[in-house]
């Protein structure tokens, strides 16, 4: 409460100071193209964050947005835009991972921080010193879908597909088969297909000859649905287990019963919300938006919120100093619970458990990292 | 690999297959009459569905109307898109025309990206198509059914206008000598107008039943769909009808046949449908049924 209040003092006393120069956040996101509904979620909710906390260091916040199309040459030209056409001095974005690893390198080399929301790959922090994240990563997220395969549904063998054209999938693929294995379970098919395939007759007839008692399928909402449908109505009944990438209300509208009762590791769910901001936050997000605060709409006002709260106490929007703001992070209580970010650009964060019962997304469990 | 299971491979082959073929003679009825590769014939799809979409979801007409309104619009936009972008440069080189259809095709994109955003849609599909028939051990589904029967009547209706109806006539004439035909006192642009309604009704119907087989509306989701399309045409021997068709076919049951016997292929499919592009376009330049329209 205390923060809160000096915030908002804070905020009162540098009202005099808004005629001063904006601060200029560069946004960029998948606004169209295959995972449009992350971009437009999280896009919508650092809106909101921005109506929240305006001002940071005195000057009003000012935010650039780039739409990245889905696509990783645009996601690097996006960023370079950013850099040096806007001349920002920090950004967020991307919200997958093949997006802001294409990102990442062009603010490495500029030196300009970059903090995404919801990039899980180990790969997108991994040698550099400019580039954060406020969710957990892939290893951590694997480790979680097996054990939720194997505890909860009792699993031995579980079937895998997954998106090879997408860095998050063949990571998360991975990092599940090697936690699956390891606690004694066994992957009897392994199946790929390409982003924007449409049919999966082939694919999951061989899933089907394998029996398995699980699909593991970290993949995208739109492909997640439609495999779902096809799935169901070829008679392959057993349970899906999905990553972070599923949590979107196209996946409902798309795969409509055959999604019911698909579980997944997430960010965030509205149930979990138990700090001053996430409740404030909240309550601003359904007057403005009128909707439901989803995943990739709480990450993007988290990671909107740190960014702000580290150029305040870096005092300055000199870059160098931002970042060892970033990593100083520590307990951040933020919309989607308690964030602290490691000097690898990491951040330690719970993972939540939901599902899909009756047309919505239903909160499970939380795991504590 | 099984017996049943290999049926039951085939089944949803020759269901991509249909879809295929039902778009790749739209493709091959414009490129017969004119020598023009539609490109943005893909993109009619995707209106298509979308009209569709609108018409159940906000207008709430009864499904079997939302499907006229839809295919009627569709060939009225096929014939606006050849009165405003091909016909200017009718005389002109058949490279301009081709760059022209791109265009159409990426502004018939963008303008779906501008105007309803890119996040997919759920199509509304009707109960009739839900469901499968088993037969032992090979599962039917009911869209299956219908999608091949479709095929099979537009093929029919297709075939017939080109070779018993007047029109038909006119526009077999038109694809060997524009000039002749004309000073022969037939309405040039009328016949190209009409082969643009039929070819865009084609595209729609495909686009229909695409989305009821494969549920999510964005706009670029006829870009595939159209180079597969083209792929069958090219295969089947561009310009002839029966060609097409046969060409959709044989390139879905390929595709599928492909994935199921070679998994850690899946990855790669549309190159391989790509690579049996090169193979015929190599071996047999005209495709496996010739270039001339049938007579």
């Amino acid at each position: 409460m205390f923060r809160v209040l000096s915030v908002l003092v804070m905020l009162l006393l540098a009202a005099p100071a808004q005629s001063s120069d904006p601060v200029l956040i560069g946004v960029y996101m998948p606004i169209t193209g295959n995972v449009a509904a992350f971009g437009q979620m999280c896009w919508s909710a650092i809106e909101v964050a921005r109506k929240m906390q305006p001002e940071v260091l005195g000057r009003p916040v000012q935010l650039k947005l780039v739409d990245t199309k889905s696509d990783k040459v645009e996601s690097a030209n996006a960023v370079s835009r950013l850099i040096e056409k806007e001349k920002v001095v920090a950004i967020l974005g991307e919200t997958i991972s093949s997006n802001t690893i294409a990102g990442s390198d062009h603010a490495e080399r500029r030196k300009i921080p970059m903090v995404s929301p919801t990039a899980t790959n180990p790969i997108v922090t991994q040698g550099k010193k400019y580039v954060f994240r406020v969710c957990f990563i892939d290893t951590e997220q694997g480790l979680v879908g097996a054990k939720m395969a194997q505890d909860r549904l009792g699993a031995k063998t579980a079937a895998l597909i997954y998106d090879i054209s997408q860095d998050y999938c063949v990571g998360l693929a991975n990092f599940f088969k090697k936690e699956f294995t390891k606690a004694g379970g066994k992957i009897p098919v392994e199946i790929k297909f390409r982003t924007g395939d449409r049919d999966f007759t082939p694919q999951l007839s061989l899933i089907k000859e394998t029996k398995p008692d699980v699909i593991y399928a970290p993949i995208y909402y739109t492909e997640l649905a439609l495999i779902a449908r096809q799935a169901r109505e070829m008679g392959l009944n057993v349970p899906i287990v999905a990553g972070d990438g599923a949590q979107a209300p196209e996946l409902i509208e798309l795969g409509g019963k055959a999604v019911e009762n698909i579980f997944f590791s997430a960010h965030f769910h509205e149930d979990m919300v138990n700090t001053e901001r996430g409740k404030k936050y909240l309550e601003l997000y359904k007057k403005e938006t009128g909707k439901e605060l989803d995943s990739f709409g709480a990450m993007g006002a988290d990671a909107y919120f740190i960014l702000l709260d580290a150029i305040e106490r870096a005092g300055a929007t000199d870059p160098q100093k931002i970042r060892e703001a970033l990593v100083a992070t520590k307990n951040f209580e933020g919309v989607s619970g308690k964030i602290s970010i490691k000097e690898d650009g990491n951040a330690v964060k719970a993972i939540v458990i939901n599902k899909v019962k009756n047309g919505n997304f239903v909160y499970v469990t939380t795991i504590n990292p | 690999m099984d017996y049943s299971f290999a049926i039951q491979q085939v089944v949803f082959g020759l269901t991509l297959g249909c879809l295929y073929g039902l778009l790749a003679i739209g493709y091959t009825m414009v490129y017969g009459v004119l020598r023009l590769i539609n490109f943005a014939h893909g993109d009619l799809l995707m209106v298509s569905a979308y009209i569709a979409f609108f018409g159940v979801v906000m207008f709430h007409l009864p499904w079997p109307a939302a499907l006229a309104v839809s295919i009627i619009l569709t060939a009225v936009l096929g014939i606006l898109i050849d009165r405003g972008a091909y016909k200017p440069i009718r005389r002109g080189p058949r490279i301009s025309a081709l760059i022209t259809a791109i265009g159409v095709s990426f502004l018939l994109e963008n303008l779906g990206i501008v105007l309803i955003g890119g996040r997919p849609k759920s199509f509304p599909i009707p109960g009739c198509f839900e469901g499968s028939i088993e037969v032992g051990a090979v599962r039917i589904p009911v869209l299956s059914v219908w999608v091949l029967l479709v095929t099979l009547a537009l093929l029919t209706f297709v075939v017939f206008i080109v070779l018993r109806t007047r029109v038909g006539m006119a526009m077999r004439a038109l694809s060997r000598d524009m000039d002749t035909v004309r000073l022969m006192g037939v309405d040039v642009d009328r016949v190209i107008s009409f082969t643009f309604a039929v070819g865009s009704a084609l595209a729609a119907a495909g686009g229909i039943m695409w989305c009821i087989k494969y549920p999510a509306l964005e706009p670029f989701m006829g870009v595939i769909p159209g180079l597969k399309a083209f792929v069958a045409a090219v295969l089947g021997g561009i310009g002839n009808v029966l060609g097409a068709a046969l060409g959709g076919m044989i390139l879905g049951v390929a595709e599928i046949i492909i994935v199921a016997a070679h998994p850690e292929w899946s990855g790669y499919r549309d190159a391989i449908a790509f690579c049996v592009l090169i193979v015929i376009l190599l071996t047999r330049p005209t495709g496996i049924m010739g270039e001339k329209l049938p007579d």
